[in-house]
């Protein structure tokens, strides 16, 4: 167990690295004006004058070099268009929590909601007419091949409407930190992705379960439904679902690029948007890696959590056919 | 001999194998001895037969796939949608996707809700809602067919060397672990960012991760097949290894293939939807499904400007559920479990 802790944690750093090298690269191919809040006015002697005092006509290898030891001291640089002058981690430093915020809160609704979905599924199927299967399974093909940008609207437009003159949903179309209904629309856009994603796997196993012989012996010998389902059923079925907090925590990350944007939370998605918008070179750069340090410190702490919960489960991950 | 359920596939030949089996047996039953310890002449074509079943792969596997109706309706959904999109420009009457329509005053007709000229309205500068739709079907299709196949070409022939060339093994597996920690949106972004806007870039973008996990469910199932007694006697004998691969190994996973290029195509447009809502995606003169929503978007506040956001995503919707429903149907059909109830 140690020793895959020890070659996970590297094998992420190794990840970490390449990112870092690729995004640098990349980021000296772009065009210049990204480092400059007005290009079009200054003369050409101006615009050397910057790119010297930013190190930008160093020799590659040695701005690499500065890139990694400032790095290492924490340092992101400044803002050049959005916040001009700013550093980029005290920009960062004032958005970060509400991220984290709507994030932790979608996880859990997530996970409250997309396991009992999934029981109800699974249970439904022995019922005769299988109506609590049908639908959830209607919902679950229609979260996962709609792609996400659209459902996002939708839910936006659906969720802000009211309905027969009434208060009936009417929900603000806007975030606004100060009004906890305003919550609501985003937690439901950044989880029903991970809904469906659970419902469906827990369905899966929960059926595969149901069909052994221990619990038909424990059927015929007349076990209530519902004992069999928590006790036996739902406990067994649970442990491998711990694969899927990994990738659930990855959608949440990458969702909230788009939905934090779509509502004008003041988070670090949007924050994103902005600057990919307003073409600050060194605010992007900054935020691009933050959002891969987490997305692969997520997929550690998934993996390493894979591992402690079940011996059971080997180390190379799994995936499905659906 | 185990009973192979369906009746439709126990033809003629068959029953003929049975019966002149049981006639065999009530000819020796009534032979003599002396018959009966008698040499045989040996009959080449008697060494030859062996057991008959009927079976065939693709029939069984078109016979699941029709049994369900829903992907069946997806299917005759998707092909009407495909068919039309593609001919779409050659019908009568059509406009161009790009031509700012005018009144007789020179004014641009711009927002008019939909009409018998204008089927699906027109947008914000006055341009034929309906042909920009199916210019954008257009455009969104090729980038998902193009990722599926780049995917599909790269995912196999990375999959079939990682699994059948041992040396390559533990290299692409410490690879594909430190790649697969790349989340592709962020990779998308940068890409879209640095790049000039276009199909091209998006294409490129997609591409560059999204092989890796084709290859990874290749490398798969060819480590369970590749040491069967088949593919040994096939060794043995000298096949040589393209051979082995093209024959023995790539048709036990032609249900895995067209699964992941069907749900690949899905995705893809999905992607390409997101980056233009980023804004470093299409730009608004090739028209795609994800600029048209974009702009839709920006309009949905006005309600009487809404049906420029409905059309496209309801297009949208009904290509990626189609794919999607089809993909999966698809695949269980052709998987050989499901052959045999």
């Amino acid at each position: 167990m140690a020793k895959y802790i020890i070659k996970r944690v590297l094998r992420s750093l190794l990840t970490m690295f390449i990112i870092i090298t690729i995004l640098f690269a990349l980021l000296r191919l772009m065009p210049i004006e990204g480092y400059f809040e007005n290009f079009d006015k200054m003369s050409s002697t101006q615009i050397q004058v910057k790119l010297n005092s930013l190190g930008l006509n160093d020799p590659l290898p040695k701005q690499l070099m500065r890139f990694y030891q400032q790095l290492l001291q924490g340092d992101l640089g400044v803002s050049n268009v959005y916040r001009r002058g700013v550093a980029i981690t005290e920009i960062i430093g004032e958005k970060i929590p509400i991220s984290i915020k709507l994030g932790l809160i979608s996880l859990c609704i997530s996970l409250a909601v997309g396991l009992p979905l999934g029981i109800l599924m699974a249970r439904s199927t022995r019922t005769r007419f299988k109506i609590g299967d049908r639908l959830g399974t209607v919902f679950i093909v229609i979260v996962q091949a709609v792609p996400s940008a659209v459902y996002h609207i939708l839910i936006q437009f659906a969720g802000s409407q009211t309905y027969i003159g009434k208060e009936i949903l009417g929900f603000p179309m806007l975030f606004d930190a100060a009004n906890p209904k305003s919550y609501i629309l985003p937690v439901i856009s950044l989880s029903i992705g991970s809904i469906a994603y659970y419902a469906m796997w827990l369905r899966r196993y929960m059926v595969d379960e149901s069909n052994k012989d221990y619990i038909r012996l424990a059927r015929a010998k007349g076990v209530p439904g519902g004992a069999i389902s928590r006790r036996h059923v739902f406990r067994n079925a649970f442990v491998p679902m711990v694969q899927y907090i990994r990738n659930s925590i990855l959608f949440t990350l990458m969702g909230s690029l788009y939905v934090e944007s779509l509502y004008s939370v003041p988070g670090m998605g949007g924050l994103l948007v902005t600057a990919i918008k307003r073409q600050d070179n060194t605010l992007v750069q900054a935020l691009v890696l933050i959002y891969a340090v987490i997305s692969i410190l997520g997929l550690l702490f998934g993996d390493i959590l894979m591992g402690i919960v079940d011996p059971r489960i080997s180390f190379a991950k799994k995936e499905g056919a659906r | 001999m185990k009973r192979l359920g369906f009746r439709s596939l126990r033809n003629e030949k068959t029953d003929k194998l049975g019966d002149s089996l049981n006639e065999k047996l009530a000819a020796e039953a009534a032979m003599t001895d002396a018959e009966k310890f008698s040499f045989e002449e040996f009959d080449p074509s008697e060494a030859e037969r062996g057991g008959y079943s009927g079976y065939s792969y693709w029939r069984a596997t078109l016979r699941v796939f029709w049994q369900n109706k829903v992907a069946v309706f997806f299917l005759v959904v998707m092909a009407a949608l495909l068919l039309f999109t593609f001919i779409q420009p050659y019908l009568p009457g059509q406009k161009d996707p790009l031509l700012i329509h005018n009144d007789q005053w020179g004014l641009p007709l711009n927002n008019m809700p939909p009409s018998e000229e204008f089927w699906f309205g027109t947008n914000s500068i006055g341009q034929d809602l309906w042909a920009r739709i199916w210019a954008g079907t257009r455009t969104s299709l090729f980038i998902g067919f193009a990722v599926a196949a780049i995917e599909a070409v790269v995912g196999i022939l990375v999959g079939v060397l990682w699994g059948y060339v041992r040396k390559l093994d533990f290299f692409l597996t410490e690879l594909y672990n430190v790649l697969d920690n790349i989340p592709q949106t962020l990779l998308l972004i940068l890409i879209s960012y640095v790049m000039n806007p276009g199909v091209d870039t998006i294409i490129f973008a997609l591409s560059l991760t999204g092989w890796l996990g084709m290859a990874r469910f290749i490398r798969n199932q060819i480590i369970i097949i590749r040491d069967r007694d088949y593919n040994l006697a096939s060794r043995c004998l000298g096949v040589s290894t393209g051979r082995i691969m093209v024959k023995n190994l790539l048709p036990y996973l032609v249900s895995v293939i067209t699964m992941r290029m069907a749900l690949a195509i899905p995705s893809a447009i999905g992607n390409e939807v997101f980056v233009t809502y980023i804004g470093i995606g299409l730009p608004l003169d090739t028209p795609s499904l994800g600029n048209l929503i974009q702009t839709g978007r920006s309009l949905m506040t006005v309600a009487s400007l809404r049906y420029q956001l409905y059309f496209p995503v309801v297009v949208l919707a009904l290509i990626t559920i189609s794919f999607y429903i089809i993909g999966n149907a698809f695949a269980d059909a052709a998987d050989p479990k499901n052959h045999v109830k």
